[in-house]
């Protein structure tokens, strides 16, 4: 029995030894280098509901996506078609379906068969109806390459996403995807959430538009827009007002040079007005364009075109060979510094809508720490006296394990980098009370067993054995609700899950294992007569 | 120190009846309020919109606050005291879905700044899309179907030995509620339907330890939500948190009364069962009264201290832990009873 009692006291001791160990780093804050290099150096994460900081699910509009793509393909196709002299009356995109197109000439029809065969091995051709004696088809996108378009969208919005909030400074940020085109982003800590969201929420499509010059602004507004030219607008708020402008641009369509090409962008300062812009390089390519583009039209407007609104429209003075290129409007530091970061980090590839935002601010976090912790003690402590007033000895017994019940959880939610929220705090308040549950089945039985005339130690054995198996059934049920409440759930949720799963894992070690430990002490190896519960 | 002197014999089981009317009441009065206010009060985790947690530099009250949002277009949201008195702190709930809604908690803080000055603190803003509502609710709503459908599969399996029957159940019941789920039925019904599908396969496969756990559950989940109803409180993500802990808790306590009954059965044979019942109910009152106790108290603790954001989560488990102790003695247990009265008379013989 003594030689047992040894093995389960190095046991535990063993135990408190580890949990201690992981622990250390989130009580010091701070270890010093020999610790992280043998021994574990993660703390115990916080929640954003209690460091304060922005929970956002972005939705990527994949079809805006599978819209960009067909675009794309209508464009380069065109192309072809001229190559191959095949001459259409109609190429469109036609949904998100596919592409139809009319062609001049019946005879070109195995010419363009076997284009499409030979290029574009994504779509499938159907004939349709002829058309006043021309032949239609409709290109028609394959499903699976559907599915792979949308899902690099989404991989691809991540990547640039996770770029722009690398750049823009987030300590421990954490981007992942989610079903439906879905990303989840938690920014802890973050303070201007409005700036945040500006920053993740901009498609950043820099695109460089010829300003049409040969024909009117005035007319266009009327209706008649010119083919192969689109209105944008300028807009411009006054910053003391809060009143928008906006300035109407005829442009051509075709975009004569976009972001794709770039290289940097940087925040400049300009010396005559003391304003910030942003100077940015292209590549190799880019620059190449660019000279081209500048080089024939000489005199005329460039629009510089973000989202789809017109930064400015400067007047192209000279062929500018180089690839460097200024974007100027009335930014401030910080406005100039993030259109810098989202031009580097590139384009997302569709757009993205916010459909879920939570956001807490750091006084609040703050609170519910305070708060959470001031009821566990409060709590606490009075179950504690309770316990050792109505069982005196053993009900110190099992404060005892129902403290070390905590170190356990805690130093659970350090080994599994787990995080811990106002609803986990919630947890382990609720796992008090129920630690001790495990102890009170106990300390009942060996009541009952006492009742019955039996010796301290027959006692507790059969205390113990008879109150393990329902112990065992009721903590078991407990602990199946959480691993549910663990799959299902999000965010705060999942960390009450989590507190309430490691809750009842230690608490059977504690109530059971620890407890039998000291109790086989006093009233066995120390042979204590009176046995006080 | 003892509360319950020990050869306590309180003829729990004799009351059922007055209980059974007790528990129906209460359910009936859940179900009548429910559908007196149109369905349970979802916060916006689920159905969407906005929640803004403002804290002011000095007093105001809920009808300026409103006022001020006229500005913007926002004076038909719902405006609320919260947390402590002294605070200054204010709910705003905008409950609109189709408006953009990225850009409602800047609008708020805008017509607040206008209005009071800049002393305006913005503590917390909470946005979920009309879409995202949807599916937090149906993954909520599953959550606590799959914890039943688990605890029946293990009361069962642990209790009668019963585990091909219980994974029969889960097979039938997996595929009820496929088939059902084909034909569009909203989450709502199809847990109903899920829920009378597993009561009716409980009976049928003699399941009666399961039975008995998961109306008590059931029961438990149910008045907790009347409760939420009266006091219009708000269903959100941590109040099913906190739900499914009701469960777990009320599953705690029937299993251990359970448990009692089923040593007692196979101790005393001879015994009427619904003396063995009541014994095992009074031999394990101490425990329960006690368990119940401690747990009440740190809730309470929680409840009187923890804050405005956790306060309805405490609440709820305030009532449930109270309910789900009643149930393990007054509707689990009983049930199991009548049980055996009707259907089991064999299996009494046999045992």
């Amino acid at each position: 029995m003594s030689k047992s009692l040894t093995w389960r006291s190095a046991i535990a001791l063993l135990a408190i030894l580890v949990a201690v160990v992981y622990l250390v780093p989130s009580i010091t804050g701070k270890v010093p280098a020999w610790w992280s290099n043998i021994l574990p150096k993660d703390k115990i994460r916080l929640g954003l509901d209690l460091q304060g900081g922005m929970h956002l699910v972005l939705e990527v509009q994949a079809a805006k996506a599978i819209e960009n793509h067909l675009e794309r393909v209508v464009d380069e196709m065109k192309g072809d078609l001229r190559e191959d002299k095949v001459r259409y009356v109609l190429l469109k995109r036609q949904g998100l379906d596919g592409i139809t197109i009319t062609l001049m000439r019946s005879k070109d029809e195995t010419v363009f068969r076997d284009m499409v065969a030979a290029g574009y091995p994504d779509f499938s051709v159907e004939s349709m109806p002829e058309q006043n004696g021309r032949p239609v088809f409709q290109l028609v996108l394959d499903p699976k390459a559907k599915i792979q378009i949308m899902k690099m969208a989404v991989e691809q919005a991540l990547e640039t996403i996770r770029n722009r909030i690398d750049q823009f400074g987030v300590s421990e940020p954490d981007i992942r995807p989610q079903e439906d085109n879905r990303l989840l982003i938690q920014l802890p800590g973050i303070k201007d959430s409005k700036r945040a969201i500006a920053l993740i929420g901009k498609t950043a499509l820099l695109e460089f538009k010829l300003v049409d010059e040969e024909n009117s602004i005035q007319e266009a507004l009327k209706g008649n827009i010119p083919p192969g030219d689109e209105i944008l607008y300028q807009v411009s708020v006054d910053r003391e007002t809060g009143h928008e402008r906006k300035t109407p641009f005829l442009l051509k369509k075709r975009t004569a040079l976009t972001g794709e090409y770039l290289t940097d962008a940087r925040v400049q300062i300009d010396s005559r007005y003391n304003e910030p812009y942003v100077s940015i390089s292209f590549d190799a390519r880019g620059a190449r364009l660019f000279e081209q583009v500048t080089g024939q039209n000489i005199k005329k407007r460039l629009a510089i075109v973000l989202d789809g609104k017109v930064n400015s429209a400067p007047v192209i003075q000279d062929k500018i060979s180089g690839g460097k290129a200024q974007i100027t409007g009335r930014y401030t530091t910080d406005e100039a510094r993030d259109l810098a970061i989202v031009l580097r980090a590139g384009a997302l590839p569709a757009p993205v809508k916010i459909i879920e935002e939570r956001t807490v601010g750091p006084s609040l976090g703050k609170d519910s720490i305070e708060k959470g912790f001031k009821s566990m003690l409060i709590g606490g402590i009075i179950v504690i006296i309770f316990m050792v007033i109505y069982y005196g000895l053993s009900g110190a017994i099992a404060d005892l394990a129902l403290l070390l019940n905590i170190l356990f959880i805690m130093a659970g939610l350090a080994f599994f980098s787990a995080t811990l929220t106002l609803p986990g705090i919630a947890g382990i308040i609720l796992t008090i009370g129920m630690s001790v549950d495990a102890n009170v089945l106990i300390f009942e039985r060996i009541r009952e067993e006492i009742r019955l005339g039996k010796t301290p130690r027959t006692a507790i054995e059969g205390g113990y054995a008879k109150a393990l198996v329902t112990i065992l059934d009721a903590q078991l049920t407990t602990l199946i609700v959480a691993l549910v409440l663990f799959q299902f759930g999000t965010g705060p949720v999942r960390g009450f899950a989590v507190t309430l799963s490691i809750g009842i894992v230690a608490s059977l070690f504690t109530a059971i294992f620890l407890t039998r430990i000291i109790f086989d002490y006093l009233y066995v190896k120390r042979n204590v007569k009176r046995l006080s519960i | 120190m003892q509360f319950i002197k020990p050869g306590i014999n309180v003829n729990f089981i004799g009351k059922r009846n007055i209980a059974f009317v007790f528990s129906g009441l209460m359910i009936l009065a859940t179900i009548v309020l429910l559908m007196w206010r149109g369905g349970p009060n979802y916060g916006v985790d689920f159905s969407g919109g906005v929640l803004v947690q403002v804290k002011m530099a000095q007093k105001t009250s809920p009808a300026e606050i409103k006022k001020a949002l006229r500005v913007v277009d926002l004076d038909d949201s719902i405006v609320q005291e919260f947390g402590e008195a002294g605070q200054f702190e204010y709910l705003i709930r905008i409950r609109k879905t189709e408006v953009e809604l990225s850009t409602l908690g800047d609008r708020v803080e805008q017509a607040l700044n206008t209005a009071f000055g800049k002393n305006v603190e913005i503590r917390r803003v909470e946005m979920v899309g009309p879409k995202v509502g949807k599916d937090l609710r149906q993954k909520a709503l599953f959550a606590i179907f799959y914890s039943i459908l688990f605890i029946a599969i293990y009361i069962s399996g642990r209790f009668e030995l019963k585990w091909l029957m219980s994974i029969i159940m889960a097979i039938c019941l997996a595929f009820v509620v496929y088939i059902t789920s084909g034909f569009g039925v909203s989450v709502t019904w199809l847990i109903v339907i899920a829920l009378i599908v597993t009561l009716t396969l409980c009976l049928f496969l003699n399941l009666k330890y399961a039975l008995g756990a998961i109306i008590a559950i059931i029961h438990d989940v149910v008045i907790t939500m009347g409760f939420f109803a009266l006091t219009e409180r708000e269903i959100s993500l941590s109040i099913i948190a906190a739900f499914l802990t009701i469960v777990g808790y009320s599953l705690n306590d029937t299993i251990i009364v359970f448990d009692r009954i089923r040593e007692n059965l196979r101790r005393f044979r001879r015994k009427p069962f619904e003396e063995t019942m009541n014994q095992s109910i009074n031999e394990t009152l101490s425990r329960t009264i006690l368990t119940s106790g401690t747990t009440l108290i740190v809730i309470l603790a929680l409840y009187v201290l923890g804050g405005g954001v956790i306060h309805d989560f405490a609440f709820a488990l305030l009532v449930g832990v109270v309910v789900g102790t009643y149930s393990s003695v007054f509707v689990a247990s009983p049930i199991l009873l009548i049980w055996e009265g009707r259907f089991g008379k064999k299996g009494q013989k046999k045992a």
